[in-house]
């Protein structure tokens, strides 16, 4: 049954994925988008990362994407007023998209002749297990990923304060 | 699976939703005699004895208007608005323990749908999805006011949001733990958190009350400023969703504080209760308890909507980024203090 509900959920997110990309209007492609991320809190909770999952879900569901879509509401983007690319960057797309493809499919090739993933701790998903994990083993890359989040806080309240510096 | 647990849970989620849906039906009818007896008026006192049936007559005529969609809205966002509203108010009540296990032929009957151990997150998880239902809606109406008063509203809701969390942590830090269920076991008889966390609660009360935007923080609502809110475009039983789930919240949001904060289900001489009656008798007569501080809380809620008038926009940010989110930090910090200490001695 799992595997069943695994392919429903990856299928979920593929055509929520290309439905971002191919909706006209903006603000169906954030909404979109949010779906997708829905999909990824259920494949959280498969892999039974509850901590992951909810986390998932309250910080992009609930805070980046509304932020996302505040923006893009007040913007009111339509066709008349989308800027036209250059013909040169349009081939730059292309081509660093095609590098990401390279470079994903070089990785997915690298897991394959690997010995299949085994999961030394099933439960390591769970909020205390993560915890433990999180100030012990990686006590110093999480703390360092925190002052990058302090400085980009300090960052953004230093640009809206500019004229008074 | 056995077959009576899953009998058992879907009459237990059947019997929460007709509850919730009738508690909100008749906050309702409560707020109007609430706001009646405070202004020393009647309230409505015409549709049957003391104007009981009100809300059944209010809801017959949100079915009957006409509905109506603006021209240039867009139609199946105008459509999901309202029905996410409803939705992410109703789905709140899943993790909260409704009372003690009840012993039927010898099996214990969890009162509590699930008991998924990020409880507390879940509820959060809900809290911050509630938004889209305000912010699709004011969008899809294309009108200004509306988009305006959606946008207020999802920055009210993610600037609470931070304080809300914050208060939540000096809470998690004391009980070790995120499962409602034993977060409220262990508030057995009067050890209530709300004695050790009094702060904590006071920001989480004011926060739960910028979350269901009531008022004194109802400024997505704010009919002197913007018509009629988020939903100026809405008519009919569309309209009836949203007003509908702002009671759903409030009655939500009640119990959330009577679970983390009150003790939930637990009553001072509940084993007093169980040893001389019986466990089942303790059990339900907590349920009731649970559903008195609801009510409590509830009562609070209109209290405050008709006493204490209206912010402004800049107090509302003030309030919350510059007092409730230092206060909960200082909470925070206190709290550590105080456990290191006991811990240590």
């Amino acid at each position: 049954m799992g595997t069943s509900v695994f392919y429903f959920v990856a299928t979920l997110s593929i055509v929520c994925s290309l439905l971002v990309i191919f909706s006209k209007n903006p603000v169906h492609s954030v909404l979109y988008l949010i779906l997708t991320f829905f999909t990824f809190t259920v494949h959280y909770v498969l892999l039974n990362a509850q901590f992951l999952a909810v986390v998932n879900f309250i910080v992009y569901m609930g805070a980046i994407m509304v932020l996302f879509l505040f923006v893009l509401m007040l913007l009111n983007l339509n066709k008349e007023n989308e800027p036209n690319k250059k013909a040169l960057v349009k081939i730059l797309g292309v081509i660093a998209g095609g590098c990401l493809i390279v470079t994903l499919v070089g990785s997915l090739k690298a897991v394959s002749i690997n010995s299949p993933l085994v999961l030394q701790n099933p439960n390591l998903g769970l909020v205390k297990n993560l915890g433990k994990e999180l100030f012990g083993t990686f006590m110093l890359p999480f703390e360092l990923s925190s002052i990058l989040l302090l400085t980009a806080m300090v960052g953004s309240v230093l640009l809206t304060k500019k004229e008074e510096i | 699976m056995d077959i009576n647990y899953v009998i058992g849970k879907f009459l237990l989620v059947t019997i929460l939703f007709a509850i919730s849906l009738v508690i909100a039906m008749y906050s309702t009818y409560a707020e109007r005699k609430v706001a009646a007896f405070l202004q020393d008026r009647l309230g409505p006192d015409r549709a049957g004895p003391f104007g009981i049936l009100q809300p059944l007559a209010d809801g017959v005529k949100m079915f009957m208007k006409e509905e109506i969609v603006p021209t240039n809205a867009s139609k199946w966002l105008f459509m999901i608005g309202p029905g996410l509203a409803m939705l992410c108010a109703c789905i709140g009540t899943a993790v909260i323990p409704w009372g003690q296990d009840l012993t039927i032929n010898g099996k214990a009957f969890p009162l509590q749908v699930t008991d998924i151990n990020v409880g507390v997150l879940y509820i959060f998880g809900v809290v911050s999805l509630g938004v889209y239902g305000v912010m699709i809606g004011g969008w899809a109406s294309n009108n200004k006011y509306s988009l305006l008063s959606a946008i207020r509203a999802a920055s009210q809701n993610i600037s609470y949001e931070v304080a809300m969390g914050l208060s939540i942590i000096a809470l998690l830090v004391m009980t070790n733990t995120l499962s409602l269920k034993e977060i409220v076991a262990q508030q057995h008889g009067w050890h209530w958190n709300v004695l050790y966390q009094p702060l904590g609660f006071i920001i989480f009360m004011v926060c739960s009350f910028a979350e269901t935007n009531r008022a004194p923080f109802d400024l997505p609502e704010c009919e002197t400023e913007l018509i009629g809110g988020y939903h100026t475009e809405y008519s009919s039983m569309k309209l009836g969703f949203y007003l509908f789930a702002e009671y759903i919240n409030m009655f939500v949001s009640s119990a959330v504080m009577a679970t983390l904060y009150f003790g939930g289900y637990n009553y001072p001489g509940m084993d007093w209760v169980a040893t001389l009656v019986s466990p089942n008798t303790a059990a339900l007569l907590g349920t009731l308890v649970l559903f008195l501080k609801i009510f409590a809380f509830i009562f609070f809620f209109m209290w405050v909507r008709w006493t204490i008038p209206r912010f402004r926009y800049d107090q509302l940010m003030n309030l919350g980024w510059k007092t409730l989110i230092p206060l909960a930090i200082a909470n925070i910090v206190i709290t550590g203090i105080v456990i290191a200490v006991v811990n240590k001695f």
